[in-house]
């Protein structure tokens, strides 16, 4: 049984339609990847399941509840957590806090669950009075990640969690994103670098202009000569492909 | 046929000061409603025109600075004058802030200039402020005195009103409605937003001063508690909304309807006896208030809803 | 020497604490709700008026009173709320600045309805100002408004350092939408929010009241050096209101001090626009607030 599935959803911000059939799902424990080209869809189809943006057919099921369309309020408290590409720490607040906040809709004791998601991180501990804000990119990434595993979920959704990195935290983010799967929590995850995605992902999907266009396992997909004229750039590091552009008004994804 | 005569001559009234206040309703309508500037300091720009006009116009006198005895007309664009100057340096200053900052700025500024009419006792009398005011066509005999007075106001108004609607309909009131709705945009095609908005400032402060110097003609008596801001700032607030913002139309019928509420509810509020007529005048403050409320709620759109041009095309 | 320090330093301290507590209101509401709410003057006058009524019908001190106040008047706001800003949650700021006009005036009209415009006093006569060390003259009544008012101050310092949920009030100051995806109940923040400031508005109101008189214009007149105090603090910030209140009521008073000659630097008529000078110039140099860096 899927921990979650998109059932053929069609939907996007407003009247613009962005999502046309989209489905996929995440079994327990594994790490699902979604590539695709700029304007493909991928960040609005993760926004989807918190309830980010009007659905118009379709339907989203978590754990065989049906949530489309939940707002994100709620749907945290279902057990889904979601981490932003941008504005996904609280800058002014100190990362202890930061982590505190995460654990909001904990009505139970959570010291415990702080002091694993320290040693998750290990770079937060001295760091833990400061304001967020003051932390370097990878440092940021990783408070926000705390922040999301504080109510153990049943299942992360991450945005782009090593956009604007250094090669160096790249490669740090992708090893946490793996520890923290390997912990037990299965991982829906946005990703541009698409060859280290790959890498780490049980699965993937490949959208484009808001529609599926492959599904296989990373390993396959890695293989796939159709995949890596797109994003591998014929197996060096991965080219940007020019934008695709949609409506005026629609949300980078 | 006196009763007649009376309502009649009531009604002049409230058409001359409806009038007036529409003159300031059409200056904020430029600036919030064209522009989304948010000018909470009307009643500053009123008095400075008052005083302007007041103290040229004015016979010499021992109790302020002057008067020079200009004639009306002269007066009036100085007041238009000495208004738009503040309101330039005002906009210079304080247009890249966001809404509400302006909004504290200009109510500030409103203050100080309050506070200058009434401590400058030298220049302005003081608290007892400027009186024998010239009001046109005052030497004609009852009633084409105040029939004049109301001509003169409306003639004003509709003038007024043409030159905005002509300026709406322009090239630069395009832009204008460009930049409300989409300042980036509006950046991006190269028009220079801050001077745009500097000149529609400077436009509706100009207007405000207007109004205030034949606030000041009508009443020949201006002193600084023309600077109140419920009746100068907030009152003209309450006509633009309900008479529907950006919508020249709309602030100018705006402003004669709630003039009219205003009035009238006064009449009747000063017929109750003593003590409770005193405290039912605080009601009408409070039916503004609560009729503002209401108009953003339910009716944001106000009694003539904005005609949107075409935007983003031309410029 | 001793002027200077009986009749501008201390009613400086006195007003600054008193502005203080009111941009704290002010700077919350700011950074929570986005946008500056021109009705908190009324709320501080409102707040003297329910003391005052107390007075009469308990007999007791105002100070004593100010809890009630305090728990009366945050109903009256969170009332207030529902009916006239919930409304506007997704609005842009203007329109909501606008509709806190409309229920600046009505709030007025109501005050002005029930008590009358006349001046009245907490307590009627003039304090004997206790003497220290044969000069100092400080007024009791001055020493219990700066000690309670830095009490306040203290207390608001806990409650967002310490709680809950006034964590989650600094969280959603820093970004109301990543507030909600995580799970923050939005109008439970909105609401601790208006107690917050309506406690502090209270507080303002009946010091400003026990200090001077009470009357339907009082919140009004100190709107302006409020608002100045938030912004020179930084809006959003109440640390900085804090401090931008005390910084805003000191220079009031000492402008008007002989700095140079016999006369005073500033005459008094015009103590209200230099509040007024140093918020514009914050604007114009330092949009942020004098104190950057750490926030909150």
């Amino acid at each position: 049984m899927a921990i979650l599935e998109l059932e053929n959803i069609h939907g996007g911000y407003g009247q613009t339609e962005i999502l046309h059939d989209i489905s996929m799902r995440v079994e327990p424990g594994e790490i699902v990847v979604i590539i695709g080209p700029n304007g493909a869809g991928k960040s609005t189809a993760m926004k989807s399941v918190f309830g980010l943006l009007n659905l118009t057919s379709g339907r989203i099921l978590l754990d065989d509840v049906d949530i489309t369309n939940t707002p994100p309020e709620k749907v945290v408290r279902q057990g889904v957590c979601y981490v932003p590409q941008t504005g996904n720490i609280f800058p002014n607040l100190s990362v202890h806090e930061n982590l505190e906040m995460g654990a909001y809709v904990r009505q139970d004791d959570f010291s415990g669950r702080l002091d694993e998601i320290y040693e998750l991180f290990p770079p937060l501990v001295e760091k833990r009075n400061l304001p967020a804000g003051t932390l370097s990119g990878g440092q940021r990434q990783m408070v926000a990640m705390g922040k999301a595993l504080m109510l153990d979920p049943k299942i992360l959704l991450l945005d782009e969690p090593s956009a604007g990195l250094s090669p160096k935290y790249r490669g740090e983010i992708f090893k946490v994103v793996r520890d923290i799967n390997e912990a037990g929590t299965p991982i829906l995850m946005v990703e541009q670098n698409a060859k280290q995605a790959l890498g780490i992902a049980d699965r993937a999907y490949i959208l484009v202009d808001g529609k599926n266009r492959l599904d296989d396992t990373g390993k396959n997909l890695l293989a796939n000569k159709e995949v890596a004229e797109m994003f591998l750039g014929g197996g060096k590091t991965e080219v940007k492909k020019p934008a695709v552009r949609k409506a005026r008004g629609t949300p980078k994804t | 046929m006196d009763q007649l005569y009376g309502y009649s001559l009531y009604g002049l009234s409230l058409l001359t000061f409806g009038g007036i206040y529409a003159m300031l309703a059409l200056g904020l309508n430029i600036q919030l409603g064209f522009t989304g500037l948010f000018n909470a300091g009307i009643a500053g720009f009123f008095v400075v025109g008052a005083y302007v006009s007041a103290i040229l116009s004015t016979a010499p006198s021992e109790r302020h600075i002057g008067g020079f005895d200009w004639p009306i007309p002269f007066s009036l664009v100085a007041a238009m004058v000495v208004s738009a100057l503040i309101g330039w340096a005002v906009a210079r200053i304080c247009m890249r802030l966001r809404a509400d900052y302006l909004a504290i700025a200009t109510l500030g500024i409103a203050e100080i200039l309050r506070l200058i009419f009434k401590n400058e006792t030298d220049l302005t009398n003081g608290a007892r402020g400027v009186s024998y005011i010239p009001k046109p066509y005052e030497s004609l005999a009852q009633p084409w005195n105040h029939v004049m007075m109301t001509v003169v106001v409306l003639a004003i108004v509709a003038v007024l009103y043409f030159m905005l609607e002509r300026a709406r309909k322009s090239p630069w009131g395009r832009v204008m409605a460009a930049i409300r709705e989409n300042e980036d945009s509006a950046r991006a095609a190269g028009k220079n937003v801050d001077r745009l908005r500097v000149q529609a400032f400077v436009v509706g402060s100009a207007m405000m001063g207007l109004g205030g110097g034949m606030m000041a003609h009508h009443l020949k008596f201006i002193d600084p508690n023309a600077a109140d801001p419920t009746t100068a700032t907030f009152l003209v607030f309450v006509m633009l909304i309900v008479g529907g913002s950006g919508n020249n139309k709309g602030a100018i019928v705006g402003a004669l309807l709630m003039w009219t509420i205003w009035s009238a509810t006064e009449i009747f509020t000063s017929m109750l006896p003593g003590d409770l007529a005193i405290r039912s005048a605080y009601i009408r403050v409070f039916l503004i208030g609560l009729m503002l409320q209401i108009m953003l709620q339910k009716f944001p759109q106000g009694l003539f809803p904005e005609k949107r041009l075409e935007t983003g095309s031309s410029g | 020497m001793i002027d200077f320090i009986n009749f501008h330093l201390i009613p400086g301290l006195v007003l600054g604490s008193i502005y203080a507590l009111g941009a704290i209101g002010v700077t919350l509401t700011f950074g929570i709700l986005r946008f500056a709410n021109f009705a908190h003057g009324e709320i501080m006058t409102l707040g003297a008026y329910l003391t005052l009524t107390m007075m009469w019908l308990t007999g007791w001190h105002p100070l004593i009173l100010l809890p009630v106040t305090m728990v009366i008047l945050s109903l009256i706001v969170i009332g207030m709320d529902q009916a006239f800003f919930k409304p506007f949650r997704n609005s842009p700021a203007v329109t909501v600045v606008i509709a806190s006009f409309g229920l600046m005036l009505m709030i007025r009209s109501v005050t002005q309805f029930s008590w009358g415009a006349q001046l009245q006093a907490f307590v009627p006569g003039i304090q004997r100002p206790n003497v220290f060390f044969d000069a100092l003259r400080i007024s009791p009544k001055h020493i219990l408004i700066v000690i309670s008012a830095m009490v306040l101050m203290l207390v608001v310092h806990w409650v967002l350092a310490h709680t809950r949920i006034g964590k989650a009030m600094r969280a959603m100051s820093d970004s109301p939408e990543l507030a909600r995806l995580t799970g923050i109940n939005t109008e439970l923040v909105i609401k601790a929010t208006w107690i917050l400031g309506a406690c502090m508005a209270a507080a303002a109101g009946v010091f400003l009241a026990y200090d001077s008189h009470v009357s339907t214009m009082m919140g009004f007149q100190i709107l302006l050096p409020t608002f100045a105090a938030a912004i020179v603090g930084g809006i959003g910030r109440p640390y900085g209101a804090m401090a931008g209140g005390l910084l805003i009521g000191v220079t009031e008073e000492l402008s008007s001090y002989a700095w140079l000659g016999d006369g005073p630097l500033l005459e008094p008529g015009y103590k209200a626009g230099v509040s007024f000078a140093i918020m514009i110039g914050v604007l114009i140099w330092r949009p942020s607030g004098l104190f950057r860096g750490r926030v909150f």
